[in-house]
């Protein structure tokens, strides 16, 4: 029924899209609304998301059963209206437990929903069973410690699951899962001796991933579904494609799991009914409807503190859509615009994290509709296809967590959360002492010779710094990733991946900003440091003007070009577990909130505790020459240093971008198009006004759905703290004079 | 050389599509309402050279799209006409659509040449009627509709521009005076009718003048709407900014 080519020999969904694929040069006139049952299932999701809110924000937690792929009998919403079954348990919205990240944290989790976890659970896991957090902690050095408690690495998975890897759940759709279990078997014969470590542990991953299949299997007959075979339907490919990633949020709760890239490769069952007059566009639109709903419904347990660092309880089920193909032909399809409709049907989200893949040869009328999305939802994000695909060379790749590249079923990511360089620059200015704390953090950086900076002492002091830094960052990445895979592998997500991938290693970086202001301040004005007692910096004296980073000028915007570099460069000189290939991140998601207030005062002017400006933003309010001004500056960090992915946040007020519709839309294409052939890297577009935000503050019930894109993934505005809600109002809403 | 208050990059009010917006420091009106009042004065403001500013415009080129370009304001823009025919002849030769919002009280040879290099010209009248005119801005209008004339004349594309001050601008007869001006005038593309705003008020304060419209409301949305209807029967296309 379909077009032949190397995916019916070998495993290979890249080979079967590029072969069958339709792409869409139209508009999105053919869209339709939300059916009624839709509708219907819809309200009683809004129902029990208000009553989850009401409820401090957790509906429900099972604190008797750990959750796994076939832990849970069947779950729905209202079975006779759904068209995509399945939910992570037996009920909406209730969260279940997956203790091997850690116990501690679950436990934890439950308590403060006023529930205790069952005695038989705690038995098991504080006696018996050991842990991913258990592992980390057994060997972590004293210096790592003392790293994470002071604030210079943050937000590490050391006793969350990691996430990031991305399962290929097209396969399931296409291959079925007999299939898939014969390939992997196959794999197994060929990985013979000499039983090396690495050799050992590889037949023992493959080992865990053909179970993971089998019990794959055993999830779709607990919902009445044959997934050992290949989907034979449009329903059947989405359902098939939805129960894996299902099982894979089963199993674990990494802090980002990403969907891929589905839309194109759907599209294709879709196109293969609709020509046969199996289904119609309404039936087409709802089972993506229904699909995104089930995607949105995806929660997972979590401490309140977690929330500090990923605020308003994301999933990041991020869909990559759009971008082009190797041949030069684009991958828009009709479901990659049913896919944006799910805004209109269902209201603006945060999840799925749509991201479009940018080309500027995508055809124009889907460039429009997704500005119009964004116009009219802010919902959506934007990275370069073009760049990517001739930076990674690949054409199948999706977005794992908030923007990195991740080719899908041929390779994985470490994730690594960040380590903060404006705090290393201080420990450049201190001796290598903390600025919060008075402790003795690195050990071999000189006293400064006078207290008003020169840009050569510094520079050499920070190098030195961050040198060091990135040597301890590195010990705890490979700590986390050895423990991770021994203890809270991802079986079932690893099964959907070719035996063997190669491995990046996602480290990232906060604080670019500050430091590329500091460093300017030092260059260009005078700059005395004020120190207390004992000797720490307290403050920073500047006398003179200094160009600031986001104004487009290369006096200062030299240097957020080249310490990432320089960071970058260093991180590639140390040996890595699995042989992971180091990249780095220009990236804060909303900790750049707790990230303000662990550092101390800095020499571009920044008081003490003030928060970071997220990602790769400018501090807000120094960027004085407008929008554009400040996405030139950020495009000219280099992807190559940064190739886990540079995250720009660009907020404005719909005025701003013109004055009507059509104008708005226009010329936020034009934005988009300048921007990226500019070779920038990520572009999230907030089209808001601050009053609502003002008031969304005040009275969140009125703004369930109220959505605003951050450093690389979207939230629900609501959902954010006090703190953060006022960070994200005061930081630069482009509003021109 | 060119004395400029300040530059905007996003520009989206200013011309056709994304502008590259520099705003002029200098203004030999004083317009009750003026809503960027810290570009009246003639000192203050940065000098910049034609080199970087024709760099910046190269940077800024891939935000352009098919419509967008530079756009000079102020202040009063064409006090520096020499300098900005210097500006406007290495733009041109780059490729760039220019164009240059005015008051319109200037024309001299600097400003004849300047017009040679010009795409678009943003003309803002403020009253058409003398008297009411001279209330709004202390001056004659006599120099900006004989502005107006010359631009019909060489027939350069212009858009007027019209700030709806509520009683001070508002009036019928206002309007009427003002299609009357335009109605046979067939370079005049568009007229865009500005929402009177507060937006620059603070500024005031900071600069320690008096604000002397503080009393005067926003415009209600019939009233712009009348006022477009109105319009459109002199100017073939009128917008609401
Ligand atoms: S002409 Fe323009 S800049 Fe000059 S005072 Fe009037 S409004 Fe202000």
């Amino acid at each position: 029924m379909f077009k032949s080519g190397n995916w019916q020999n070998a495993i290979d969904v890249r080979d079967f899209v590029l072969k069958n694929v339709t792409p869409y040069d139209g508009e999105g006139e053919f869209l339709c609304d939300a059916s009624a049952r839709t509708k219907h299932l819809w309200q009683l999701c809004l129902t029990a998301i208000s009553e989850e809110r009401a409820n401090n924000g957790v509906l429900g937690i099972d604190n008797e059963v750990v959750s796994g792929i076939t832990s849970h009998g069947p779950g729905y919403i209202d079975q006779e209206h759904e068209l995509i079954v399945g939910l992570q348990t037996d009920q909406l919205l209730k969260r279940a437990m997956k203790p091997y990240g850690g116990i501690a944290v679950v436990e934890k989790a439950c308590q403060e929903h006023g529930l205790e976890v069952s005695d038989r659970v705690k038995d098991i896991f504080n006696n018996y069973a050991k842990t991913h957090n258990d592992g980390v902690f057994d060997v972590y050095t004293p210096e790592i410690r003392l790293f994470r408690s002071l604030g210079i690495l943050t937000g590490l998975p050391d006793n969350y699951a990691r996430g990031r890897i991305i399962g290929d759940y097209r396969r399931v759709a296409l291959y079925g899962t007999d299939r898939l279990i014969e390939a992997k078997k196959l794999d197994m014969l060929g990985l013979i001796g000499p039983m090396t470590d690495e050799r050992i542990r590889l037949r023992e991953e493959v080992a865990e991933q053909i179970k993971a299949l089998g019990q794959l299997r055993e999830l779709g007959a607990i919902y009445g579904l044959d997934l050992s075979r290949p989907a034979q339907s449009a329903q059947e490919a989405v359902q098939w494609v939805y129960l894996s990633y299902l099982a894979a949020v089963k199993e674990q709760d990494g802090a980002a799991m990403s969907l891929g890239n589905v839309s194109s490769f759907l599209d294709i069952y879709m196109e293969h009914d609709l020509q046969l007059g199996l289904i119609d566009e309404n039936y087409a639109q709802e089972l993506i409807d229904q699909f995104v709903m089930k995607l949105r419904m995806v929660r997972h347990l979590r401490m309140d503190a977690y929330n500090e660092i990923f605020a308003g309880d994301p999933t990041w089920v991020t869909e990559a859509i759009g971008g082009r193909l190797a041949d030069g032909r684009h991958k828009v399809t009709k479901t990659s615009f049913r896919f944006l409709q799910t805004l209109y049907n269902l209201g603006p989200s945060p999840e799925p994290n749509m991201t479009i893949l940018w080309s500027n040869s995508l055809p124009e009328g889907f460039k429009k509709f997704c500005a119009q999305v964004s116009i009219d939802t802010s919902s959506i994000q934007y990275e370069n296809d073009d760049l990517m695909q001739c930076t990674r060379n690949s054409d199948d790749y999706g977005i794992a967590c908030c923007v990195s590249f991740q080719e899908i079923g041929k390779q994985i990511q470490f994730f690594g959360a960040r380590t903060n360089l404006a705090k290393t620059l201080l420990l450049a200015i201190n001796g290598g002492r903390c600025e919060m704390t008075g402790k003795q953090v690195l050990h071999n950086i000189p006293e400064l010779k006078s207290d008003l900076l020169d840009l050569e002492e510094v520079m050499s002091n920070f190098r030195l710094a961050m040198k060091e830094v990135g040597r301890v960052y590195n010990d705890a990445m490979n700590i986390i990733h050895y423990m991770h895979d021994k203890y809270y592998y991802e079986k079932l997500q690893m099964a959907l991946v070719d035996t063997n991938p190669k491995v990046n290693l996602a480290y990232g970086a906060a604080g670019l900003s500050i430091v590329a202001d500091s460093l300017s301040a030092i260059k260009h004005a005078k700059v005395q440091v004020v120190r207390n007692e004992a000797g720490i910096s307290t403050d920073f004296k500047i006398e003179g003007d200094f160009p600031c980073y986001g104004n487009d000028d290369d006096r200062v915007d030299v240097f957020a070009k080249e310490i990432p570099a320089y960071f970058n460069k260093l991180l590639k000189e140390l040996p890595t577990y699995k042989n992971a290939e180091p990249t780095l991140s220009i990236l804060t998601i909303t900790s750049n909130v707790v990230y303000g207030k662990k550092t101390g005062a800095t020499p571009d002017g920044r008081a003490q505790g003030v928060a970071f400006a997220p990602g790769a933003n400018p501090m807000h309010g120094r960027d004085k020459s407008g929008a554009l001004a400040s996405l030139s500056s950020v495009a000219k960090i280099d992807y190559k240093d940064s190739l886990d992915g540079i995250s720009n946040t660009f907020s404005i007020v719909p005025k701003t971008l013109g004055a009507d519709m059509e104008q708005r839309k226009e010329n936020l294409v034009s934005i988009m198009d300048g921007y990226f052939s500019k070779d920038a890297h990520h572009l999230n577009v907030n089209v808001l006004n601050r009053e609502m935000l003002e008031d969304a503050m005040e009275h969140p019930e009125n703004y369930p759905q109220l959505t605003i894109r951050v450093s690389g993934y979207a939230v629900n505005f609501v959902r954010l703290t006090r703190a953060q809600q006022q960070d994200v109002i005061a930081r630069s809403f482009f509003e021109t004079i | 050389m060119l004395n400029v208050h300040s530059i905007e990059s996003l520009g989206t009010f200013d011309g056709p599509g994304i502008r590259l917006v520099f705003f002029l420091q200098g203004c030999n009106f004083k317009c009750l309402y003026c809503a960027n009042p810290d570009t009246i004065a003639f000192e203050g403001g940065n000098p910049y050279a034609t080199e970087d500013l024709v760099a910046m415009a190269r940077r800024q080129q891939p935000f352009f799209g098919k419509k967008g370009g530079i756009t000079v304001s102020g202040g009063e823009p064409l006090i520096q006409a020499k300098g900005l025919i210097e500006l406007f002849k290495a733009l041109k030769e780059a490729g760039f659509h220019t164009c240059i919002d005015t008051n319109g009280s200037l024309l001299n040879d600097d400003v004849k040449e300047l017009l040679d290099y010009t795409d678009l010209v943003l003309l803002d009248i403020k009253q058409a009627q003398e008297e009411r005119h001279r209330k709004l801005t202390g001056r004659s209008n006599a120099r900006t509709l004989a502005f107006a004339d010359y631009l019909a004349q060489r027939g350069k594309a212009t858009w007027i521009r019209y700030v709806l001050v509520p009683g001070y601008s508002d009036a019928e007869e206002d309007l009427h005076a003002l299609g009357q001006r335009l109605k046979d005038m067939h370079n005049v593309e568009k007229l865009e009718i500005q929402p009177y705003h507060k937006l620059g008020v603070h500024k005031y304060a900071s600069l320690g003048w008096e604000y002397a419209l503080s009393d005067v409301p926003a415009n209600t949305a019939e009233a712009l709407l009348k006022a477009k209807a109105l319009f459109q029967a002199y100017v073939p296309e009128v917008v609401i900014n």
